[in-house]
């Protein structure tokens, strides 16, 4: 009970805080540069150069603590040694690239990033097209994108019940295997199945992500001129062509956005891997590699930053994708 | 479109079908966890959980009673007993293993010695030897029974009280609530500045905010928990908050000041030539307008922060008190790999609550995704 109010004291302190900032500052504000009286002209203009500051003020100061100063913490301990203590160079990069976990996981890394953001993609657009025009088009929406709310380790407990396995000829309680046997194939044991095992945990997060695809690629696909297919309907193309040639070269741009966002949940992938296969049998992926030296065992920070800094050298091209896209648009 | 699909009505169904048969795909994971987290504990590790509803068949096996259980009778030593539980009917029945179905109820199986076993419909065995039983273990009989399916609600009972999943209910609570609303008030003042307020680096600040929304978290980790334990804040609920506030918080920028952009010009420039101050502006006008892309921010972060496992393991610590769901239901996929009844409610109990605020509020959920399709995870 006291951990309830101590939640509710929290939610107090941390609104009223808040507010008494933005209030108060702002009110300060006023008081030092009236709105009136001789110079009202001047101290407006004064009070407007600085109050921008007071409302973008706690916002700045949690970017920078908690995204922009970890990144050059990170830099910084990445050529440092385990503790921190030592300068080390390159080094740690250095051992990085001869080590067969870390090649392992950019290996499965890059399988992930070809596959998961293809197979999002094609079954949300599928998805999408499918359901558009039905009566029940959107209670079939809501239920493909439900898994968008399931926490990554709810979903493994889910698909391990799709997974399991048993003896041949037991009465086979994970589906998969239920249904190979009942086709007259042997089970299997997925999770550990080097390597189609990656794929088995790729399509956990394809089906998480497939949901979120579809409900922007069906925005796109409304959002074509009603004209454009018209035409094309006129001019005697088939349901096919209408789609392949028509409609997708126009939502071309949405398709990269829904391609790059999954590649970026993919690049972070941890809590799959993490609580299905742990990393073994070949399924070792950057993110958890990187949890297994910061926090197993005994923790050597350095290579552990060594390998966040990978990461986020992978993400960087999009980021910069995605500023320069969100530029054009402001213009 | 319609046209089409008003002379095709094949091409109608073909769409209808292939469109079932996805949301059936996507739809039967979720299900199959559903149903297991009703059923008996012995069930859920005999059958599938697409079984549920059938009666149950099981194999194994029964000892018979020993040299010491036996009786005379017509010249015969005769050990007598049952092979059923409560409950359970007499599928079939065997001497081996490998066929624990090899005689139907009532049939009579000799097993070397001049031993005989029968075995009745209603589970009562009958084993005979002309001469004394001398084993000190019984024979084993290996019987296929036959229970009826049964579903239940015990497995929430005792998962919520017993398991200490209770507990990591509320420890997700108090973790997500505070985390859910302190981002969006530092979001929204400074959303407005940048969308409404004239000032040098706004253009900088804005890419800014972009670049930060895919910065992986993880970069993040090992500098704030040092930076937490400097400050003296620790590992606790305090530094889970601030983490989560700090890393909600490009997003939360970005889905409201896009949103914010939008509003009509016309609006604030009258309310400041009618003197309106800018809070006063923010309070009375921006901050009503802006429900809608409030609450889908709102919903974002309440997700994320509710499904989290590696900033709650992180900042939050491991021990029992201390776990969140996700961490319980990691527990028990690593160590209780075998109580599949405690698993499957467990993950059912800690997706109901992100199931249910997503049904409930999927529309802004959607507009959300709409304005903000380009931040990951």
């Amino acid at each position: 009970m006291e951990l309830f109010w101590l939640a509710v004291g929290t939610i107090a302190v941390g609104v009223f805080g808040c507010v008494a900032w933005f209030w108060g500052s702002n009110w300060i504000l006023d008081r030092i540069y009236p709105p009136r009286g001789l110079n009202a002209g001047d101290n407006i203009r004064k009070a407007n150069q600085i109050r921008p500051w007071l409302f973008l003020g706690p916002a700045i100061l949690f970017l920078t603590a908690y995204l922009v100063y970890p990144i050059f913490d990170s830099l910084w301990r990445s050529v440092h040694n385990a503790r921190g203590t030592d300068f080390v160079g390159p080094s740690n990069y250095a051992w990085l690239m001869g080590d067969g976990k870390f090649r392992e996981s950019m290996r499965n890394n890059l399988v992930w990033l070809l596959v998961v953001p293809a197979l999002s993609t094609l079954f949300g657009l599928l998805a999408a097209q499918l359901t558009d025009r039905l009566k029940w088009g959107n209670i079939g929406k809501s239920l493909i994108f439900m898994p968008m709310a399931i926490s990554f380790v709810g979903a493994g407990v889910i698909w391990k019940f799709i997974y399991e396995y048993r003896e041949p000829g037991e009465n086979q309680i994970g589906l998969l295997n239920a249904i190979v046997q009942a086709l007259g194939g042997d089970p299997q044991l997925w999770l550990t199945l080097i390597p189609w095992n990656n794929l088995f945990l790729m399509i956990v997060l394809v089906w998480i992500q497939t949901g979120f695809a579809m409900v922007i690629l069906s925005a796109a696909l409304r959002g074509i001129p009603e004209e454009t297919i018209e035409a094309a309907i006129l001019d005697g193309a088939s349901p096919w062509q209408v789609f392949f040639k028509i409609k997708v070269p126009q939502i071309m741009g949405t398709i990269a956005v829904v391609w790059t966002t999954v590649t970026i949940v993919v690049l972070k992938v941890f809590d799959i891997v993490f609580v299905m296969t742990n990393g073994q049998w070949g399924t070792q992926v950057l993110a958890n590699l990187m949890y297994d030296w910061m926090f197993r065992g005994t923790p050597d920070y350095g290579r552990g930053s060594a390998i966040a800094i990978v990461l986020m050298a992978l993400v960087t091209p999009i980021m910069i994708w995605n500023i320069v896209n969100a530029q054009r648009e402001v213009r | 479109m319609e046209g089409m699909a008003g002379q095709k009505s094949g091409l109608v169904w073909a769409v209808n079908i292939a469109a079932f048969l996805l949301v059936l795909l996507w739809t039967i994971p979720t299900l199959g966890l559903l149903v297991s987290s009703f059923r008996d504990r012995d069930q859920i590790l005999t059958s599938g959980w697409w079984q549920s509803f059938s009666p149950q068949e099981a194999t194994g096996f029964v000892r018979t009673g020993t040299g010491d259980d036996a009786v005379q009778q017509d010249g015969l030593y005769v050990i007598e007993g049952t092979v059923l539980e409560e409950g359970q009917t007499l599928i079939g029945w065997g001497t081996r293993a490998r066929e624990p179905a090899a005689f139907e109820p009532g049939e009579t199986a000799e097993i070397g010695d001049g031993w005989q076993v029968t075995v009745a419909e209603d589970g009562t065995y009958r084993m005979t030897s002309p001469t004394p039983f001398e084993m000190r273990r019984g024979e084993r009989i290996f019987v296929t029974t036959g229970a009826p399916a049964r579903l239940t609600t015990e497995n929430y009972n005792r998962v919520l009280t017993a398991e200490g999943l209770g507990r990591a209910f509320m420890n997700t609570l108090t973790v997500t609530i505070p985390a859910t609303v302190i981002p969006i008030l530092i979001a929204a003042f400074a959303a407005y500045a940048l969308a409404w307020m004239e000032f040098p680096g706004r253009a900088l600040l804005t890419a800014a905010v972009v670049g930060l929304l895919v910065v992986p978290l993880q970069v993040a980790l090992i500098p704030l928990l040092r930076l937490h334990n400097e400050l003296g804040i620790g590992k606790g609920y305090l530094g889970i908050w601030l983490a989560h506030t700090g890393f909600g918080l490009p997003l939360a920028i970005y889905l409201l000041r896009n949103y914010m952009v939008g509003l009509p010009r016309e609006v604030i420039e009258s309310a400041r030539v009618d003197g309106a101050t800018e809070f006063q502006i923010f309070r009375r006008i921006i901050l009503p307008l802006s429900f809608p892309a409030l609450a889908s921010f709102a919903i974002f972060q309440f997700l994320w922060v509710w499904n989290d496992l590696l900033v709650a393991t992180v900042f939050l610590g491991n021990t029992r008190e201390q776990l969140v769901m996700t961490g319980v239901l990691r527990e028990l996929m690593g160590s209780k790999g075998g109580e599949w009844e405690v698993l499957a409610t467990s993950a059912f109990i800690s997706i109901a609550v992100p199931l249910v605020v997503f049904f409930a509020m999927q529309k802004y959920l959607v507009r959300g995704l709409l304005a903000g399709s380009v931040k990951g995870g």
